[in-house]
């Protein structure tokens, strides 16, 4: 009964304010485990971030961090409250749903997270592969386009291997955005690099993401980037405390 | 809608130790299905090579006849009654015995199987045979199977070297060897003798004229064996059977596979050797795998479904098959050939056992990768953030 009733309020305030939002997060509360070892790890989170916005996410280790983005990715399955990414509600989204939303975000991990199988070009290739309505020449265009816009363009066919750290995670920005997705998550993609691969990289993602009008979410422990936020966002113990725009 | 990575091959081109493996280990399996499916399906075939060549529409036995090995006979009678339709063309009969045969030069003897056949009347479709049964009629002649065991001696080089005839010793009487044919040897024989009926009398001399093992029967032109098997049936007593020359050589075929442990054997072998080739795809794909969660875990994040890599893992099994059969296949033959050379047994790449071998393979990858999607479950992206 309460979560019918949740979704049939959910309905109703989401329709008033997620029209030009992006993500839309309304008393969302998220548990792991079951029974006597049931933990709340999300208390009562509300956000909206609006397309285009660039939001930056910290907060220690164990806040719940990763848990927020894999809500939104449709990683995870949201229980409780309300959850609109581009309009769609993923509180209580059947796993065709969750599938159809994983293919409209682009996603960075801390891990580059490159098929060590395939090349550079084939890598973001894929990305595009999941949406039919490109053609192979214009498949081919976008992988080398977005390679070049990574300052790739010269290795286009090598495999991840043949790469540094900073060069890969390039690699999977490129393979995030090449489908122009509206939302892109990131968590942690500087983690694993130096400070200057790191700036770089979140130099690129913040160019490519204006010139493309993509909200981006980044999730980051490094407060030398934190200047190219929009808007940054804390958390703690499960609580977004404080908006720092607010 | 753009054209999609071949992701399955690139796994396995990329990893050039694993697919080797992989090739080596299937091919392996299949080599071991191929020779024993061979081996079974080539005993076979020599144990009833003397009955398909037998120029006959119809067959009459004892009912108790099951094997060349022990033979059962019946009054030559019969035979003669069948006559009495006129459906029937001719009839012949045909004595069959072990006899020992001593090898002109070692001196040892071996068990041969006889053939007392009437030389004026259809025997075996051999033309070789065909073309020397008049020699056979004078008596103590003997035609001799090239094709059987090396122990018996290299006879036919002897009989090149000594046109006039070569004596040998069948049964402790002497008999001239007036010429060879090919027929191979089986499990019932390490080879073959033909005779005529009166040679066959002389040889044995405590069997009686009256009694025959394989009565041959020839129909008119344009009756159906079929029909007039039944016919014959119904006409004669029950203790004959009429069968066709197929349904013959089913008996005999039967009685291996039966009586016997052979099809038990070579059916383990080979299961054995599909077995064998799904621990070792299985082996290859797991690891393949697990070495890949993370990534594989990075695509379905991206929005791939289960479905999308179960089915790179299918075909990545396909393919495997498709590699590993194809060596295993050429290997095969080369060891029909050395087989055939050493054994005399008839054992050939033969179409039905190409498609059944690979069929099976199919199967074996299928199973394989089933087993291992257990482990593509598990790759769930919640877990990579
Ligand atoms: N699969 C899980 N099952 C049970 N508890 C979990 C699971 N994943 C995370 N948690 C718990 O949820 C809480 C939040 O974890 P989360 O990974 O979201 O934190 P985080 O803010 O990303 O931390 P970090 O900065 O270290 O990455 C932690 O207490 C963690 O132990
Ligand atoms: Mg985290």
């Amino acid at each position: 009964m309460d979560q019918v009733m949740d979704q049939v309020t959910n309905q109703v305030l989401g329709q008033s304010s997620s029209q030009a939002s992006a993500i839309t997060i309304q008393n969302l509360n998220h548990y792991f485990g079951n029974g006597d070892l049931k933990k709340q790890v999300l208390y009562d989170i509300n956000l909206i971030i609006q397309a285009g916005e660039i939001v930056l996410l910290t907060g220690p280790s164990g806040s719940g961090k990763t848990t927020l983005l894999t809500l939104l990715g449709g990683l995870r399955s949201a229980h409780e409250g309300s959850l609109k990414i581009l309009g769609q509600e993923m509180c209580g989204a059947s796993k065709e749903q969750l599938l159809k939303t994983r293919c409209n975000i682009g996603y960075i991990f801390q891990a580059h997270n490159l098929l060590s199988f395939l090349t550079a070009r084939q890598n973001v290739r894929l990305s595009l592969e999941l949406h039919d309505h490109y053609t192979d020449a214009e498949c081919d265009r976008l992988v080398d386009e977005m390679l070049t816009a990574v300052g790739l363009g010269e290795r286009l066919d090598y495999y991840p291997e043949q790469l540094s750290g900073g060069q890969k995670q390039r690699v999977a920005i490129a393979r995030a955005l090449v489908s122009s997705p509206k939302i892109v998550l990131a968590d942690e993609p500087t983690a694993a690099l130096d400070r200057k691969s790191g700036r770089d990289v979140v130099e690129i993602l913040q160019r490519l993401a204006k010139e493309r009008d993509c909200t981006i979410l980044l999730v980051t422990h490094d407060n030398r980037i934190l200047d190219i936020a929009d808007r940054l966002l804390y958390m703690e113990d499960g609580r977004l405390v404080k908006d720092k725009t607010e | 809608m753009p054209k999609k990575t071949p992701l399955s091959w690139l796994l396995l081109v990329r990893q050039k130790s694993r697919l080797i493996v992989a090739t080596a280990g299937i091919a392996f399996a299949d080599i071991l299905m191929f020779m024993q499916l061979g081996f079974q399906s080539g005993l076979y075939d020599a144990a009833i090579k003397p009955h398909r060549n037998l120029d006959a529409d119809l067959i009459l036995i004892n009912p108790q006849f099951r094997t060349l090995f022990s033979v059962k006979s019946f009054q030559r009678e019969r035979l003669y009654q069948a006559r009495a339709l006129p459906e029937v063309k001719e009839v012949s009969s045909i004595y069959i015995n072990t006899g020992q045969w001593r090898n002109p030069e070692t001196r040892e003897s071996r068990a041969i199987l006889v053939w007392g056949v009437e030389p004026g009347k259809p025997s075996f479709k051999l033309p070789e045979v065909e073309q020397q049964l008049s020699q056979i009629t004078l008596l103590k002649t003997v035609l001799f199977d090239q094709a059987g065991r090396p122990e018996y001696g290299t006879v036919a080089d002897w009989l090149a070297r000594s046109p006039q005839g070569l004596e040998v010793e069948l049964s402790d009487r002497l008999l001239n060897v007036s010429g060879t044919f090919t027929l191979g040897a089986s499990f019932a024989a390490d080879g073959n003798t033909i005779v005529s009926d009166s040679t066959f009398l002389h040889l044995f001399p405590d069997r009686s004229a009256s009694n025959i093992e394989v009565g041959l029967i020839q129909l008119q032109p344009g009756s159906d064996p079929v029909v007039m098997q039944q016919k014959l049936s119904a006409f004669l007593p029950k203790d004959v059977r009429v069968l066709t020359v197929e349904e013959f050589a089913n008996v005999e075929k039967q009685y291996w596979a039966e009586g016997t442990g052979i099809g038990f054997i070579f059916g383990l072998g080979a299961i054995m050797g599909f077995i064998v080739g799904i621990v070792i795809v299985y082996q290859i794909l797991y690891s393949d795998v697990s070495d890949h969660l993370s990534e594989f875990a990075t695509m379905k994040a991206m929005g791939y479904s289960n479905a999308f890599l179960v089915r790179v893992l299918i075909t990545e099994a396909l393919i495997l098959a498709v590699i590993g059969f194809l060596p295993s296949m050429v290997l095969a033959m080369g060891l029909y050939q050395i087989t055939y050379s050493a054994t005399l047994l008839p054992i050939f790449m033969q179409v039905d056992r190409a498609i059944t071998v690979f069929v099976l393979t199919v199967a074996m990858c299928s199973a394989s990768s089933v087993i291992a999607m257990q482990k593509l479950y598990q790759a769930d992206p919640a877990d990579i953030f």
